[in-house]
């Protein structure tokens, strides 16, 4: 023991670290069980951390309102994709880690009262990757809206298309677009939540084509990841780059908002285009 | 003289000593038809068996081989001096990596649009090596919108390594662009033809990619990221990208066989730069056969079976049981 712990009689208390993070803008110490209580905002800063799956859709619906869809959907292995390891053993892995089959959960559920369709996703599932799962439960999602005329919201965060899954990813960007296409042609609105991060394939595809686009601050949002554009232009990207409030200042999103405020700017929207 | 592969050298090599026998026969008046016959019949039948038998990584370098025939190589093959190019995006620029028009292709009027690439480096670094800012995707918009006005069919070529990756593109919506796109060119009510001519690279390929009918010439490739940037993330080792390119399935047989692609297009043994003609006329009689389908069919029907061919592809299974979409 230091001469200054035993000075002011303190005893420096372990907590071991699975129960804490750091906040990665300020560095204060989080424990996760407040963290939750907080909706993962840092009480210090503010940073928006990444939400898990089932405490955003809490956040989003009304208590007990929300009916999960297609939830035994699960990826299949087309190709027999191989990397350092098998696909299927990704796949597994990310099932038990996550507790969900792939990278979007969709259900049904009310916000303050209006009928919704909503999808969230779920990064820490191979990188919130849009494979055939994530393509088809979108696709079903946007089918059953144009069907039953309800308004779909989908909160993404995706580094993109999923590669073990080669071509058939790169087509689900085609495939939930042109849901999105038709859903507009009987005038239900789609509003489309970007959350950190939003890139590739699927930034390019559903979570850009909303009626309206919304980000929560700080997100990154864009088709090419930093390191892609540093490593290809060899200069060094400007602060905040890629962020939210860039994009909403180059009017590419219509809006930055806080999480605190999401459930009831949503509410607002759907009362005004409905 | 195109370029050679490392894979083509065995035969480069007997060509050469087909060259030397062919001349000392001429300079020395010395009968040498047998060896000459037995050489060039040698050659060719390497030619046939090395070319079956290339590995997708081999393939990937044919697609980008800088001789192979571009955008605008076909279009003027095609549609000869009826072609009329139009520019701009009519909110920032006028993108060379896309090129936009129309023309005449065997009587018919079309709509013509592709990522051009070029064939050495200054026309390269004026076409940005066929790699789009938004504002050429945006052009390609007004180019779809054009053609359902005046009701001209469609004809897409695409060949990019994909979207271009930089600041300006990000800053003026990189990703709403290639969405708005694919959006918009799976409702587009006239038919649509795509031809995959040389590198399908992803978001960027797709953007001009969504047709009644999409086919790839022989030696084309078509993938989700390159074959480095799949290494690099995957493999953490760009140098493992022919393993990468294995892996992604990305040559036209592989396509077909995932229902991905309506046909594989012939071309010269060797691959397309060897005889732009032979690649021309693959392609004009592609457009010949199916485009008088696709004008037969009423304005829904077209529509609805594009959503039906998109809409079907991917695979998943619902456990327990395994079901296709």
């Amino acid at each position: 023991m230091g001469w200054l712990s035993k000075l002011t009689g303190s005893k420096k208390t372990e907590i071991p670290s699975d129960l804490w993070n750091k906040c990665p803008k300020c560095n204060e110490i989080l424990i996760k069980k407040d963290l939750a209580k907080n909706l993962h905002l840092c009480p210090k800063c503010d940073f928006h951390l990444r939400m898990p799956v089932w405490d955003r859709i809490a956040m989003l619906t009304d208590n007990n309102s929300f009916v999960e869809l297609d939830n035994q959907m699960e990826s299949s292995d087309p190709l027999n994709f191989l990397d350092t390891m098998p696909y299927t053993e990704r796949i597994q892995k990310s099932i038990c880690a996550t507790d969900t089959f792939d990278a979007i959960t969709c259900g049904e559920a009310t916000l303050d009262g209006h009928r919704i369709l909503l999808g969230v996703m779920n990064f820490e599932f191979m990188g919130g990757s849009m494979g055939s799962v994530v393509g088809e439960k979108v696709t079903r999602l946007m089918e059953l809206a144009y069907e039953k005329k309800i308004p779909v919201v989908i909160v993404s965060s995706s580094g993109g298309a999923r590669m073990q899954e080669g071509i058939l990813s790169l087509m689900q960007m085609a495939k939930t677009s042109q849901t999105i296409a038709r859903l507009a042609e009987v005038s239900v609105p789609y509003i489309s939540i970007l959350t950190d991060p939003t890139t590739g394939g699927v930034s390019a595809s559903f979570a850009m084509l909303g009626d309206i686009n919304m980000a929560e601050p700080g997100s990154l949002i864009g088709f090419a990841g930093p390191r892609v554009i540093e490593q290809t232009i060899r200069q060094k990207l400007p602060d905040g780059f890629q962020r939210s409030e860039f994009l909403l200042q180059h009017g590419i999103l219509d809006l930055v908002i806080h999480r605190r405020q999401m459930k009831s700017i949503l509410s607002k929207i759907l009362k005004l285009l409905n | 003289m195109p370029l050679e592969f490392e894979f083509e050298r065995p035969i480069l090599e007997l060509e050469k000593r087909l060259r030397d026998l062919q001349s000392l026969s001429e300079e020395g008046h010395i009968d040498l038809s047998r060896e000459i016959n037995a050489i060039a019949s040698k050659i060719e039948a390497m030619k046939i068996d090395i070319f079956k038998n290339l590995e997708p990584w081999q393939v990937a370098q044919i697609a980008r081989h800088p001789q192979r025939p571009n955008t605008l190589d076909y279009i003027n093959i095609l549609c000869g001096d009826t072609f009329v190019e139009i520019h701009g995006d009519r909110e920032f620029h006028d993108d060379p990596a896309i090129v936009s028009g129309f023309g005449i292709i065997e009587g018919r009027a079309v709509a013509l649009i592709g990522h051009q690439k070029g064939h050495d480096t200054n026309e390269n670094l004026f076409r940005n090596f066929g790699m789009p800012q938004p504002e050429g995707f945006r052009k390609a918009q007004r180019l779809l919108r054009l053609a359902e006005k005046f009701k001209k069919p469609i004809i897409a070529f695409i060949d990019t390594p994909g979207a271009f990756p930089g600041i300006g593109a990000e800053e003026r919506g990189q990703c709403e662009a290639i969405a708005h796109n694919i959006m918009l060119m799976a409702r587009i009510k006239v038919p649509v033809l795509c031809f995959v001519i040389g590198e399908g690279g992803s978001g960027g390929a797709l953007a001009i990619g969504v047709g009644d009918r999409v086919f790839m010439l022989e030696n084309s490739v078509y993938s989700v990221i390159s074959p480095e940037g799949c290494a690099a993330i995957l493999w953490k080792d760009a140098s493992k990208a022919k393993d990468a390119a294995k892996a992604m399935r990305i040559v036209s047989s592989d396509l077909m066989s995932l229902g991905v692609i309506d046909g594989i297009l012939r071309e010269p043994i060797g691959g397309a730069h060897h005889d732009y003609e032979f690649a021309a006329t693959s392609v004009r009689e592609t457009i010949s056969t199916h485009l008088p389908v696709l004008q037969a069919m009423t304005q829904n029907d077209l529509l609805e079976r594009r959503y039906k061919k998109f809409r079907s592809m991917g695979k998943f299974k619902i456990s327990p049981e395994i079901e296709d979409a």
